[in-house]
């Protein structure tokens, strides 16, 4: 904690001022921890987990976006997700396409998908919208397990490698830096958009709907233009995925792994950026670590949501944040 | 010149009619007051004007524009701001940033620009920062600036709604009772910000209980029982209104839940 501290002491004023916003400080830890790690990474395994931490952030940032700053749920994140990988996928292996191409079309067609499911719902007030994703995506999981000629059933099918104008991304040493890049991007991208009016809408219809509203936000268009935003990112998590591990099956679009998504952003921190990345990491190695209860993973997952709920409700980063604020102000007296 | 105009409007909650039939003007420039015993439709008027509520009958006309049955963004997009009774302040944010969000309709949100951060965006948002920093030290809530919106005391928040209101640049002005629960300093602090507003040339329409404020600032007073329209008139003409002394203080009527 001591070295945390220092840290966050400016080293010159203009220059601590200058990082001391999540966008600017918090985008150069991360990527100084993304430069740095493989110094860590021994082997191909280490670097797997990497990539797979990764690519659950990507997910669970955008995931965070519609939870902490739209106050919405979505219950089929693990739908888009495979979508995108599928999309992908199918686009590729089976029409020919460019695996670039394939990846960029499926994404938008997932961006599509969730603006058809999006506008309806979330002109309602409450949580229609996690009852919408719900059925959707037990839908999504039903028919990528069933439409076995297009998508190989409970077995899965097998995925091209991503190649880019003829470089082809082989082995996990290119791909942790790809999806390292990817991160560094949702991150940006994540921190762009709370940091600007439409950031700000999101965050007053969070704190007063009516008076967001009495202001002009259309609350309606804002949060379907989150959600749309959350499903991309969950389908270019998801055809990342599917391309680097060469291999797809329904498994990724279940109900469960929805809940998954969801149980990282709430432990994570809402309306945390860096919350869904710290989530995403802890709960992606915490079964690598407890291999020994594999069996008892769902239950593992659920102590985890209901200890979140009792001692830090906002999550680990923001309760974090918060205690090292007072022992810093602590310091200073 | 005739900024506003209320046309035969009805609104009932239940078997309650919470407004009956009410017609009236509002003139550009001008401080106008309503006033009325609790429970006598004020709020629910204020709601309608801002398309909280949806009325049951009549129009509201902003302009040539009718604005009856629209939501309430475009109420707002149309030019009418607002403050309210109990407080809605934006407490997940600064005070600062709430004032910002005042901006809304004032700004650009084109997705793409947004997500890159364009230097047009970054430049937008200086502006807007040092809009709203204006408007904070013009309601004297300036050594505020960066406090967190649940940090301040009651009084610093019913004008930081107003600054929030005023950020939006409305042509029209709903204040409901910003003198509320305020202690006789920080009412004064009120007084002197609405009549500045309306030197200024800002339309305001004020929902208000204390009277000394209502008869000190107002061009023109409405005054509401059970809904209808009791009198109307200047400040004098309608304390000298007989029905409204009897309103206030003759007849003794159970005081209905607070509207």
């Amino acid at each position: 904690m001591r070295a945390a501290v220092i840290v966050s002491e400016p080293l010159r004023p203009g220059l601590g001022r200058w990082l001391a916003t999540p966008r600017r400080g918090g985008l150069l830890v991360l990527a100084l921890v993304i430069v740095l790690l493989p110094l860590l990474l021994r082997n191909s395994y280490f670097y797997e987990i990497a990539i797979l931490v990764a690519l659950n952030a990507i997910v669970c940032i955008g995931l965070n976006l519609l939870i902490g700053y739209a106050g919405q749920i979505s219950l089929g994140h693990a739908g888009f997700f495979a979508l995108g990988g599928y999309g992908s996928a199918i686009l590729s292996a089976q029409h020919g396409w460019p695996s670039w191409l394939a990846m960029i079309t499926s994404c938008a067609a997932v961006g599509l998908l969730a603006f058809v499911v999006g506008r309806p719902t979330l002109r309602l007030k409450g949580h229609y919208l996690a009852m919408a994703t719900l059925g959707l995506g037990i839908i999504i999981s039903i028919v990528l397990t069933t439409e076995d000629r297009l998508t190989g059933g409970p077995d899965g099918m097998a995925v091209p490698a991503l190649s880019v104008f003829g470089w082809v991304l082989r082995g996990e040493r290119t791909w942790y830096w790809v999806v390292a890049a990817a991160l560094l991007l949702a991150v940006w991208l994540a921190l762009n958009l709370i940091e600007s009016p439409t950031g700000r809408a999101l965050r007053a219809l969070h704190g007063s709907e009516i008076a967001a509203q009495t202001l002009g936000v259309d609350s309606a268009r804002f949060k379907l233009r989150v959600f749309v935003i959350s499903a991309v990112f969950a389908a270019v998590a998801g055809a990342l995925t599917a391309h680097y591990a060469g291999f797809i099956t329904p498994a990724k679009s279940t109900f469960m792994h929805s809940v998954e998504l969801v149980i990282m952003v709430v432990f994570g921190g809402m309306a945390s950026i860096f919350g869904a990345v710290v989530g995403a990491l802890v709960l992606t190695l915490l079964p690598q670590l407890l291999t020994v209860l594999e069996d008892y993973e769902t239950m593992v997952f659920g102590a985890v949501l209901i200890a979140t709920m009792i001692f830090f409700p906002q999550g680990i980063v923001p309760t974090l944040a918060r205690w090292l604020a007072s022992l810093k102000q602590g310091l200073r007296r | 010149m005739k900024l506003l105009s209320v046309e035969h409007l009805g609104k009932a909650f239940g078997g309650v009619q919470a407004i009956e039939d009410l017609s009236f003007d509002i003139q550009t420039g001008a401080v106008h007051s309503i006033i009325g015993p609790n429970g006598a439709g004020k709020t629910t008027l204020l709601n309608m004007l801002t398309g909280i509520y949806v009325p049951d009958s009549g129009h509201i006309r902003l302009g040539d524009r009718d604005l009856t049955g629209l939501a309430t963004h475009q109420f707002a997009a149309a030019g009418i701001g607002r403050s309210f009774q109990n407080l809605q302040v934006f407490f997940n944010m600064s005070a600062l940033e709430n004032v910002m969000t005042g901006r809304h309709l004032r700004e650009r949100c084109s997705l793409l620009a947004t997500l890159l951060r364009t230097p047009a965006l970054v430049r937008a948002e200086a502006d807007c920062r040092a809009l709203a920093l204006r408007l904070l030290g013009r309601v004297g809530l300036g050594e505020y600036r960066d406090a967190a919106a649940d940090a301040m005391p009651y009084g610093a928040l019913k004008r930081l709604e107003i600054a929030r209101a005023l950020a939006a640049e409305p042509s029209l002005l709903l204040l409901d009772e910003p003198a509320a629960g305020l202690n006789q300093t920080e009412a004064r602090e009120i007084d002197a910000l609405i009549k500045q507003l309306a030197a200024e040339g800002t339309t305001i329409v004020l929902v208000e209980h204390n009277m000394r404020l209502v008869m000190e600032v107002s061009d023109h007073v409405l005054v509401l029982d059970h809904g209808r329209k009791l009198a109307e008139g200047t400040p004098a003409q309608v304390s000298a209104n007989p029905l409204v002394i009897e309103a206030y203080l003759g007849v003794a009527e159970p005081q209905a839940a607070h509207a």
